[in-house]
């Protein structure tokens, strides 16, 4: 195989002093073997793998992204501005075109996490790929992007910063939600009424292995993209397909990441989950690092790596097929789902139940949409969690039309402000940020 | 007394030392042909009229190896090389007698493909085929397992004249980097060792009858014997000298820089809290990136002889030196000449330093002084800019812990030692410039031999206590034992105090320079489905670089 090499990017942050508990999953030890295997593998020699050392978010970066309440000092620790700061010094070093690419093999994750937060859901406090966005759009004007979430699990919290944003397309590939948490993730969720079609959910069916993944990638995921011509592609790197990660069902292997990120070929890379520290991590990263390198990742393969045990079955391969061809369609149609869907209102409103298992709260969600040709829409929040906080979130979005700001901004001033313990104003557009509480 | 020789490049210096003091000091041109003769030269130098029986040791500072490596005076070395998956072969530093066998342990040192000792027989076969003495064993992740290297060395047992395991030669983990040093250690090997049995029957010549010590890269020394099996430890010896020399006249407990600045080029080496800075991976010599630990240094291409010429009305110093100074006879303007022009320096002749700045003068529309002026302030801009470079370089290391990340020292030199033909007259500008103050140590031309003199015996050991598999191994040592579930990070740092305090004694430390510290102290639960089911402990132990006792207290040559 011969590549042309590029300059990668590598920000490292194990957190060996950091952990949600002893014995769980997200703890210290979880990159301690990544660690090793990058070191003896001498990656870091390289004259074109450069590692940098993370930078810290700050509280701003973070309120671009979210609503945390009561907040953002509140559901975070330091462990979390490193990590959403690693992904953005990622992305200022591909940016300021110092390298061709980066990856950001950072911890704590943070895909599960939602535009309003109370807690930690899914092991992830704040959203760091969404964070780094929001910090990418403000600091260099880029409009379009396209998030490739490859963890096992539907970037559930992904999807729902972005579910009205129809400049950022969502794509997550991952394990039927009807067979793994967080449940969701099903083709029918495509997105808020002016965005539909730009969240695309590609749920694949247990004991998937790098064929259905590859097919999907080639079939689905690739052309796609070629439609939506992003301005950058963020991998939402989760290595939790892998045919030995604990808490998952499929047959993912290193090799088939490699493959999966050379033929993608993302300008950011963010690991999400992945729990096979010992069997998969080391070699999955070793994987994606070589393949963003462009260095021949021919010989990365686990040491107990046998491809016959882990062929899918043709039924699987068959029922992928169709899958894959559902998507296509979907997308090509996307435009015109909006008026079956939204008829003649002038607001969309759904309702949603939000589950933090990591922190076991509940929380009741009211959003509404306003319907709009123009932007992305005004959104307005009312959320009541278990914790007793109650709130309302008013979020004007980038390229805001002059009817949706006017609107939001009038409703930021009449919200009676007794009835919610704050109410947040987030104007994406302008870059501000305002709370107010009783 | 303490006889300290640098065997450099260009010269041979010597100290002898007694009490704390320098009392002789000499310096002869190298003989590249017969190092032996440089050494009999200083040593009659030194030693005539002296009582040898006070003296207590030699400590030897040498290019033999550098030297063989940067000519390609090697031999050539079998690589047997137990890679498994990862890198391809392409990617890896492998010499043209290699061959690839089967086998692999991983990061945790468990076994994961069995050595064929068919392919160990084949390929020494072909090794013996092609007349080949040296081999070197390595493999994947040894440093956590060296069985398998172990293996292939006893079926090799009687075969050839040498071999060398890559998991003796550090701890670290970098297997392309240990294939490095291995094949370098390997190369090197018989040339080593027929010059130290010369140096041997030397000094047992000269009746002297004392230690022996060898100096390192990492500017610490081991015993002559021992240096026999760990030829490729010597490499790079001569910079680490001269910052252990320049540590030993500074008496400095601080950050400071220390600058070495000749007539090609200019070595920078940092201290932090007064400990050279050590390169985390290791040194590179001639694009062969090692294992061998190393002090820290950077070399630019800017020293008093260097070079000057003008394009598009800009200053070019650098990176060629033709010859000395035009003052002192040599063909071409150099930053040594606009030091004469400006009085900093009264050495040459000063009508032709005039000259050579009247010629850079003309070409950049200005008189002489002023030319005098911008070489001398450009000279010590680009050699500052890489002091300042280098600093930035090592305050923005990656770190590993949030404790790291918010609390990590920042390296803020506060003195800055300056060595070296240029130092007086740049040393004042480089101080203003990098708002440091400027000290030149005293003894400062014999800085090397005076390091060698005072160095103490460095050595450092890794542990991997494993306590689900209850293997504890020693990756330099190539030790293994079982070890109790119950095992602590205070048993690892224990055992690690006492095997290093037991090795670095057998390598030639005296009890009083047995300075340990833990370097590296982590330990990790290792949870299978929710359980723990054991702990991953790491410590690493050192010596550090550092000088002998009673120097170290701040006594003065």
């Amino acid at each position: 195989m011969t590549k042309k090499p590029r300059k990668t990017g590598l920000i490292f942050f194990p957190a060996f002093d950091w952990a949600i508990s002893p014995t769980h999953p997200e703890r210290e030890e979880r990159l301690l073997y990544t660690q090793d295997q990058v070191f003896e593998e001498g990656l870091l020699d390289f004259e074109n793998i450069i590692e940098f050392k993370p930078g810290m978010a700050t509280v701003e970066d973070i309120n671009r992204a979210h609503i945390c309440v009561p907040d953002a000092r509140s559901v975070i620790t330091e462990s979390h501005l490193i990590s959403a700061g690693g992904a953005i010094t990622a992305a200022d070093k591909v940016l300021r075109k110092e390298v061709d690419n980066a990856f950001a093999l950072v911890r704590p994750p943070g895909h599960h996490a939602m535009l309003v937060v109370h807690g930690a859901r899914g092991f992830c406090n704040i959203n760091i790929e969404a964070v780094m966005v929001e910090y990418i759009r403000k600091h260099y004007g880029i409009r379009k992007v396209a998030i490739v979430d490859t963890d096992c699990h539907h970037g559930d919290g992904t999807q729902d910063i972005y579910w009205n944003d129809p400049d950022t397309l969502c794509i997550s590939i991952h394990q039927d939600g009807r067979t793994l948490y967080p449940g969701t993730g099903f083709q029918e969720e495509m997105g808020g009424p002016n965005a539909l079609g730009y969240t695309i959910n590609i749920p694949l069916p247990p004991r998937t292995s790098d064929e259905g993944f590859l097919y999907t990638l080639e079939n689905a995921i690739l052309p796609i993209l070629d439609d939506f011509q992003p301005e950058l592609i963020i991998n939402s790197a989760g290595q939790d397909n892998h045919y030995s990660d604990p808490i998952t069902n499929m047959r993912f292997s290193a090799r088939g990441y490699a493959l999966l990120n050379d033929r993608l070929s993302p300008d950011i890379a963010v690991l999400e989950g992945g729990y096979s520290i010992e069997k998969a991590l080391p070699y999955v990263n070793m994987g994606i690092i070589l393949a963003m390198a462009g260095l021949d990742y021919d010989s990365v393969r686990e040491p107990d790596f046998n491809a016959e045990s882990l062929r899918q079955s043709d039924e699987l391969t068959r029922k992928i097929e169709r899958d894959v061809a559902e998507i296509r369609k979907l997308w090509k149609n996307r435009y015109s789902f909006k008026k079956k869907m939204v008829g003649d209102s002038r607001y969309a409103r759904r309702q949603k139940g939000i589950y933090y298992d990591t922190d076991g709260i509940s929380e009741h969600q009211e959003e509404t949409v306003r319907i709009c040709e123009d932007c992305g829409g005004l959104v307005l929040i009312d959320s009541q969690a278990d914790t007793g906080n109650r709130i309302y979130a008013v979020i004007i979005p980038r390229h805001a039309c002059p009817t949706c700001r006017r609107e939001g901004e009038e409703f930021y001033g009449k919200i009676p402000v007794q009835q919610y313990s704050h109410v947040y104003l987030q104007d994406r557009d302008k870059d501000n940020f305002q709370v107010k509480s009783r | 007394m303490i006889l300290g020789i640098d065997v450099g490049g260009t010269h041979t210096d010597a100290v002898l030392i007694e009490n704390l003091h320098v009392k002789r000091k000499t310096k002869v041109p190298t003989d590249e042909k017969n190092l032996l003769n440089s050494l009999l030269a200083v040593t009659t130098d030194l030693l005539k009229d002296e009582q040898l029986e006070k003296l207590e040791r030699v400590v030897l500072s040498t290019t033999l190896s550098t030297n063989a490596i940067v000519q390609k005076k090697t031999d050539r070395v079998g690589m047997i090389l137990i890679s498994g998956p990862g890198l391809p072969p392409s990617l890896l530093p492998v010499q043209k007698d290699s061959v690839h066998i089967r086998g692999y342990s991983n990061h945790r040192g468990a076994e994961m493909a069995a050595i064929d000792p068919g392919e160990v027989v084949e390929a020494s076969r072909r090794f013996r085929e092609k007349e080949i003495q040296q081999i070197g064993v390595v493999g994947k992740f040894s440093t956590r397992n060296p069985k398998q290297e172990g293996t292939v060395r006893d079926l090799l047992e009687g075969s050839f004249q040498h071999v060398s395991m890559g998991h003796r030669l550090s701890g670290h983990l970098n297997f392309p980097r240990r294939i490095a040093t291995t094949y370098l250690n390997e190369s090197i090997w018989r040339r080593y060792n027929t010059f130290i049995s010369q140096i041997q029957g030397f000094v047992r010549d000269q009746g002297i009858n004392v230690p022996i010590y060898i100096l390192k890269a990492d500017g610490g020394t081991f015993d002559i014997e021992h240096s026999r099996e760990f030829p490729v430890q010597t490499i790079l010896s001569g910079p680490a000298a001269s910052i252990m020399g320049i540590l030993s006249m500074a008496r400095c407990r601080r950050d400071a820089v220390a600058l070495d600045i000749g007539g090609t080029t200019t070595d920078i080496a940092l201290f932090a809290d007064g400990v050279p800075l050590l390169e985390p991976f290791g040194v590179t010599i001639e694009g062969h990136k090692t294992l061998i630990r190393g002090l820290k240094t950077r070399s630019i291409g800017l020293g008093g002889d260097s070079r000057i010429s003008v394009t598009d009305g800009g200053l070019q110093i650098g990176p060629v030196r033709e010859g000395p100074a035009y003052a002192c006879g040599g063909p071409c303007p150099t930053p040594t000449d606009a030091m004469i022009v400006l009085g900093l320096t009264g050495i040459g002749d000063a009508s032709l330093a005039r000259k050579a700045m009247e010629d850079v003068g003309r070409q950049m529309g200005m008189g002489i002084e002023d030319a005098a002026r911008a070489v001398h302030e450009e000279t010590c801009r680009i050699i500052s800019a890489a002091v300042t470079s280098m600093i930035e370089e090592v305050n923005n290391k990656p770190v590993y812990t949030i404790h790291e990340m918010l609390e990590g020292k920042k390296l803020v030199p506060k003195t800055l030692f300056v060595v070296g033909g240029p130092a007086e007259p740049i040393a004042p500008r480089l101080a203003e410039l990098l708002g440091i103050p400027a000290q030149i140590p005293e003894h400062a031309e014999v800085a090397n031999a005076i390091g060698a003199a005072l160095a103490r015996t460095t050595a450092e050991m890794t542990l991997l206590a494993d306590t689900e598999q209850r293997i504890l191994t020693i990756a330099e040592d190539g030790y293994q034992e079982s070890i109790p579930a119950r095992f602590t990070k205070a048993d690892a740092i224990r055992i690690g105090q006492d095997r290093l305090r037991e090795k670095v004694k057998g390598m030639g430390a005296r009890e009083e320079d047995l300075e340990i510290e833990v370097i590296e102290d982590m330990e990790f639960n290792m949870v299978k489905q929710f359980y723990t089911t054991g702990k991953n402990i790491r410590v690493k132990v050192q010596v550090k670089p550092g000088l002998i006792a009673g120097f170290a207290a701040g006594g003065k040559p």
